[in-house]
């Protein structure tokens, strides 16, 4: 059975066939009657060990729309001194006859732990500081509704990167569709040896958001979490700002046709001033909206096929 | 009742007959088979001086589902030990008189290796004050080894006075090397381009160099000795090298899986093979083995470190650090090192006897293979091929990094003062 880890788990052609899946489910959306009966009598559960109403109640109306029986089942904490080790929880779910699962966690690999313990297909749908792959797939969905083709196209994706499970994710995903990637950190921000990584994988580090502003199709900001300040990461939000923030000024920067994006939830006036966070070049709201589109096409590739027909065979 | 061990090759000495009575070595050479003697055909196995562990958590009291000194002691004897040092990190923890002696006697009670107990350095391992080293030193358990494994020792004005203190009975300070600052508290792989990419707290070599560094400078200020538990990283040799070569009484362990295995075994998340300190690159296991062939590194220690399977069967920051090491570490040696020509069987002893005997103070332990020695010793085949089966192990718990791979060489039997707890590699 096959799984949605990684982006790693996707090549280009895969990326494109859920994307254009995606686009397609994106039409039912605005229809009047929203539901397909492709996942009639199918049970997805999500399993979110990590609160995050947005992800969750994404998956959930995207299951719900394709007439899946969609569960909810929030993990308790996930710290060896509770007593239930993450594989029995799981199996405890599984055991009820689950063909869908799909789990949130702290904790990097834990989607991918899972899935060597259950037979249902497992989606990441965000583990730990690791990947986001549907995020990454709804970013490349909304960049691509704007500008195209992203082969070429360079994006700049700005922030926290160390702790962002987004980064990783989109790096993976732009590069497979042929994008130039620069990502944008201080320093202390940037994950353990980026250098060799950024090598082997193509593509480009800078600690100069200005440099790169001015040469970019798409810039992506992360969000810095403030308890990052406590751990020395960066002297002060000020400083933060100043030096990584999308502000009015740096706005200006950006050619006309650049687009804006950010995972979301933003710190408005941190990382993204509110200029930017509203102006006509952000995609933010559009992200969202595909964000639904793209979780339907992820589950229909993955359970519609299963047992059945496969759908295009395009998920690697 | 005696026992006669018939032509084994005596580590690095030839090929000869042992005669053991009453659990000292009476002859040596060529020896005529005496009337009452049990007799063990040592042909073709190599005879070292029983092996000493340095470093084994037992988990009693406290963890009994994950280990008890009887079955650590079965795990070890079966490995070839003769004698381990059992760690402070029970809960209770291990540091008092009353508490140390209470571990020796269940060790003696289990009867298969000599059970040592280590003592903590500082009073619930919180790493403030001293523990009562002086009194764990003095009772009936004669505790040498002082350490808080699994946490280090941080604070430098503590670590000062535990290197003065322990001068007073001729103690040392075992010292589990981690930055707890610079490695974080989350903390689970080597910091680098793999933990950047899984998204994996890194433990950076740095925080490991640091400390030992630092230990190195308290112990030459203190004219004391200090022992580094478990080096991991090339720049942790550095500083041995540089350490040793002032004359600065350090000495340091490695144990088997630091010489083997490397931090690309997490790619795939799997808790087995978290460890600490973590899995390091390949550069580093090559400078382990060369320090450990040229003696910068003194002694193999396993680090074995029991855990049930559900402490294991968790995402992998939330798993337990640890895995088993008492029934492997000799064919891990051999595979790794012996068969390379990077240590002779002399070496091998000197690795894991002799020089552990020597740090810990045991005086029972570690000697050659002579007239008027105590006959403690372990027997090896030394062309065995074995296939690690994580079943297959006197340990109560499973964790087994080595699960599936193939060995050469193979603790035969083991003999505790003159009496063999393991024949053909089954307890006796
Ligand atoms: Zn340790």
């Amino acid at each position: 059975m096959r799984h949605l880890l990684s982006m790693r788990d996707l090549d280009r052609d895969g990326v494109l066939s859920i994307l254009d899946t995606a686009a397609s489910m994106h039409d039912v959306q605005r229809r009047e009657v929203k539901k397909l009966p492709t996942l009639r009598g199918r049970t997805v559960v999500n399993l979110f060990f990590e609160d995050s109403t947005r992800t969750r109640s994404s998956f959930e109306i995207a299951g719900k729309w394709l007439s899946a029986d969609v569960i909810n089942i929030s993990g308790k904490g996930s710290s060896t001194s509770k007593g239930e080790s993450l594989r029995d929880t799981v199996l405890t779910v599984a055991a009820m006859g689950v063909d869908g699962l799909v789990i949130r966690h702290g904790a990097s690999g834990a989607a991918a732990q899972v899935s060597q313990w259950v037979d249902a297909v497992v989606v990441n749908a965000g583990d730990g500081t690791h990947e986001h792959p549907t995020q990454a797939l709804l970013d490349a969905y909304t960049m691509r509704q704007r500008l195209g083709d992203l082969e070429g196209r360079h994006v700049a994706i700005v922030g926290d990167l160390t702790h962002s499970r987004v980064l990783r994710s989109n790096l993976i995903c732009l590069r497979t569709l042929g994008a130039r990637v620069t990502v944008v950190a201080p320093p202390t921000l940037m994950p353990s040896g980026i250098a060799t990584w950024a090598a082997t994988d193509g593509f480009e580090t800078a600690y100069d958001l200005d440099e790169v502003l001015p040469h970019v199709d798409a810039v992506m900001m992360l969000r810095v979490q403030r308890e990052r300040m406590s751990g020395g990461y960066f002297p002060t939000a000020r400083e933060y700002t100043v030096g990584y923030g999308l502000t009015r000024e740096r706005l200006a920067r950006l050619p006309e046709h650049a687009v804006i994006c950010h995972p979301g939830p933003m710190n408005r006036g941190l990382e993204i001033a509110a200029d930017a966070a509203d102006a006509a070049q952000s995609l933010i709201l559009d992200q969202v909206s595909a964000g639904v589109a793209v979780r339907m096409s992820v589950l229909y590739h993955l359970l519609a096929s299963s047992g059945a027909g496969t759908a295009e065979g395009s998920v690697a | 009742m005696s026992l006669l061990i018939k032509g084994a090759d005596l580590a690095g000495a030839g090929a000869g007959d042992l005669l053991v009575r009453d659990g000292v070595i009476v002859e040596a050479g060529a020896v005529s088979v005496p009337a009452d003697a049990e007799v063990i055909d040592a042909d073709g196995l190599v005879a070292l001086p029983g092996l000493v562990d340095l470093h084994t958590h037992l988990r009693e009291p406290g963890r009994e589902d994950a280990e008890t000194i009887a079955s650590g002691s079965a795990a070890a004897a079966v490995g070839g030990y003769t004698a381990v040092l059992a760690m402070a990190n029970t809960s209770p923890v291990t540091d008092t008189a009353e508490a140390a002696e209470r571990v020796a006697e269940l060790g003696q009670r289990a009867g298969l290796v000599d059970v040592q107990p280590v003592g903590a350095v500082t009073k619930g391992l919180a790493g403030e004050e001293l523990a009562e080293l002086g009194l764990m030193a003095r009772s009936r358990a004669r505790v040498r080894v002082f350490s808080d494994d699994g946490r280090c020792v941080a604070d430098a004005r503590v670590m000062r006075r535990a290197l003065e203190y322990v001068k007073a009975f001729g103690g040392v300070v075992s010292q589990h090397s981690q930055d707890p600052r610079l490695a974080g508290p989350d903390a689970c792989c080597h910091e680098g381009e793999l933990s950047g990419r899984l998204g994996l707290p890194g433990w950076p070599a740095v925080a490991e160099e640091s400390i030992v560094a630092r230990d190195v400078m308290l112990a030459r200020h203190t004219g004391s000795r200090v022992h580094v538990a478990h080096a991991s990283t090339a720049g942790t040799v550095e500083v041995l090298r540089w350490a040793k070569a002032q004359g600065i009484a350090v000495t340091a362990e490695v144990t088997p899986h630091h010489l083997v295995l490397t931090t690309d075994l997490l790619a795939g998340y799997d808790p087995t093979f978290k460890v600490n300190p973590p899995l390091r690159p390949a550069e580093d296991v090559e400078a382990l083995r060369e320090a450990l062939a040229d003696g910068t590194i003194d002694a193999v220690a396993t680090d074995h470190a029991p855990h049930a399977r559900h402490d294991k069967e968790h995402a992998f920051v939330d798993a337990a650090f640890g895995m088993l090491g008492l029934e492997t570490a000799l064919s891990v040696v051999s595979d790794v090192m012996v068969r390379s020509g990077r240590l002779d069987w002399a070496g091998v002893a000197r690795v894991m006897s002799v020089s552990p005997a020597r740090i810990a103070g045991l005086t029972g332990h570690g000697r050659p293979l002579a007239v008027g020695e105590p006959a403690n010793l372990t027997l090896v085949d030394p062309d065995a091929t074995v296939t690690i089966d994580r079943q297959a192990s006197h340990s109560l718990s499973r964790n087994n990094p080595w699960h599936g791979r193939t060995l050469t060489g193979a603790v035969h039997g083991t003999v505790l003062r003159g009496r063999p707890t393991v024949l053909k590699g089954a307890l006796a």
